[in-house]
């Protein structure tokens, strides 16, 4: 990082943005927000079918959602994995960040490419390759077979997060613990976890809402027993083409929007934890 | 009380030890991917070439039978053209967000992180709502008279490009943003301050610069759109297969070895793209970036 000297911020700065580029960035700020912002009045609509602009002020589309068991059940069962898949992708994430960053061994850069592919590789070729798996094994319409599947999804956002955390950490903190008698357990839970709390948080919560928002999976492993909000709104958005779908959009919006502000603070503050760190280190 | 030299003995005998210990880190994530991810996508590969004996009658199936040829060639053209829009929108959004002041750029950003985080299902639908037949922006249209019926908007090859490029856009404008912000401004006010024009300050200082978050976006962005499978399949017409919707139809159909079989293809290309990806630019550059 170069640190920009006061007197050279102070100099003349040459006007950035000419009134082209900054009409064509306007436009498509636009397009990226637009079609996300036309769902929310949509839901707020007296109608009974998708008009544009509603003729009128209504809940009935939230009262149908919170009133629907079908929906209820599927959004809990959502919320349900979700944590789940969230505990287990953080508890097999973190250590395993831990190692990566830590350790030298042969082979590091691979193992790391292994952990990482589930957030590239093409969900649908993990979604088959399960749902082969666990038909198979009776596990489809289970939501175990969601929770172990979700679970190898999230476990990248884990260690991505905690890696980074990880990577200006003053290992001499720990020394300085174990030379003052801490044994490495208690190192890890009084030094290291609190300084990289704010990696892991943020990964944690990646995981929860990759999971939250996951639909291919579901889609094979679902059955017909374990439906999640995903997976009814696919149906929902196949089949009934009533403004219920857009209320649980807004709500999907707000609640997923919430949860990346929080994940993005965490990972900001882990990111200021690390400058401050490495300027430290670096006195 | 322990002395200097036994404490610093302590923490080399730790250091020796953790060496093996943090392999050990590793263990239970590997065995656990191993388990629940490596396998089960092994096991369905190996069924591409084996079901119920060794066999390559469903590579040869889909290299040589037209409508599978016609979607890989279609899902390869989709990617391409997506990569391509998605990187003329998303560099000038990018140069800007990284040269005004940080207020307005984190201002700037909210406008794309907001659909970042919206899942693809939402921002799908939306796009259904505005091209539908009785949808807003055939309703805009008619209204200000530019057509006299409903045009087909949704289902089409156009709806497709659309919503993909939609979705895919952070994925574009995040990396090259990483990468244009950690450019040093005074190199460009050295090349103003020696007589360049700003079109060649661009051309022979900030483009090259920006190679890695080009490469980066642009990669990023054809592999997701290689495995797409929502937006395709819901805002697509019967002429817009992609792969990703022909290996479900498959499955459906209960021809799992030639579902498999399609999925190896898939597969193959996705990892050839990543290899390069990985090769050139490291994994934590490339993600530690497209994540922030």
């Amino acid at each position: 990082m170069t640190r920009k000297h006061p007197a050279q911020s102070a100099l003349k700065r040459p006007r950035a943005v000419g009134i082209w580029l900054g009409t064509i960035v306007a436009l498509v700020l636009f397009y990226l927000i637009f079609p996300i912002l036309v769902i929310v009045p949509l839901s707020f609509s007296s109608a009974k079918y998708l008009s544009f602009p509603p003729p009128g002020f209504s809940l009935q589309w939230y009262q149908n959602f919170f009133g629907r068991s079908d929906w209820l059940d599927a959004a809990r069962l959502s919320i349900w994995i979700g944590l789940i898949v969230m505990i287990l992708a953080t508890g097999l994430g973190t250590p395993a960040a831990l190692g990566l960053v830590r350790g030298r061994f042969p082979g590091k850069k691979l193992i790391n490419a292994f952990i990482i592919s589930p957030l590239i590789a093409p969900v649908i070729i993990v979604a088959i390759g399960v749902y082969f798996f666990y038909a198979l094994m009776g596990l489809v319409g289970s939501p175990v077979a969601l929770i172990l599947v979700h679970t190898c999804l999230a476990v990248p956002f884990v260690v991505i997060n905690v890696s980074a955390t990880l990577q200006g950490f003053d290992e001499r903190l720990e020394y300085a613990a174990m030379s003052l008698g801490a044994t490495p357990w208690r190192t890890f839970w009084q030094v290291t976890l609190p300084i990289i709390r704010p990696g892991v948080m943020a990964g944690a919560l990646f995981a929860f809402i990759s999971s939250f928002d996951e639909l291919i999976v579901a889609l094979f492993v679902s059955g017909t027993t374990a439906v999640t909000l995903p997976r009814k709104m696919w149906q929902s958005i196949r089949f009934e083409i009533d403004p219920t779908i857009a209320a649980v959009s807004t709500i999907l919006i707000v609640f997923t929007g919430a949860l990346f502000l929080a994940a993005e603070l965490f990972r900001r503050r882990s990111e200021r934890l690390r400058t401050s760190t490495v300027a430290i280190a670096a006195e | 009380m322990a002395t200097a030299a036994e404490s610093s003995a302590r923490v080399r005998a730790h250091r020796r030890r953790a060496q093996t210990g943090y392999f050990a880190l590793l263990l239970p994530l590997l065995i656990y991917l191993g388990a629940f991810y490596a396998y089960p996508v092994a096991a369905m590969m190996f069924r591409s070439i084996h079901e119920p004996r060794w066999t390559a009658d469903n590579f040869v199936q889909i290299f040589e039978t037209g409508v599978y040829l016609h979607v890989l060639w279609l899902t390869v053209r989709i990617s391409l053209i997506v990569t391509v829009v998605s990187l003329v929108l998303g560099y000038p959004v990018a140069y800007v967000l990284a040269r005004v002041d940080r207020a307005k750029s984190n201002l700037l950003m909210i406008l794309v992180l907001v659909p970042f985080w919206t899942s693809i299902l939402v921002r799908t639908y939306a796009w259904m709502v505005l091209l539908g037949q009785q949808g807003i922006i055939n309703q805009l249209l008619l209204s200000l008279g530019v057509i006299d019926e409903p045009v087909r908007l949704l289902n089409t090859t156009f709806a497709v490009y659309v919503a993909m490029v939609h979705v895919l856009l952070p994925f574009m404008i995040l990396p090259l943003y990483g990468v244009m912000r950690g450019i040093d401004e005074n190199l460009l006010r050295a090349a103003q301050g020696l007589g360049a024009r700003p079109i060649n300050v661009f051309r022979q200082v900030v483009l090259p610069l920006s190679l890695p978050g080009i490469s980066a976006g642009c990669l990023l962005v054809f592999i997701l759109a290689l495995g797409f499978f929502i937006t395709p399949a819901l805002v697509g017409g019967p002429q817009d297969l992609m792969i990703a919707v022909l290996i479900q139809q498959q499955v459906d159909l209960f021809n799992w070895p030639l579902a498999s079989a399609l999925a190896v293809v898939l597969l193959a290309a996705a990892l050839l793209i990543f290899a390069v990806f990985v090769r050139t630019l490291g994994v934590e550059q490339a993600f530690g970036r497209a994540r922030t």
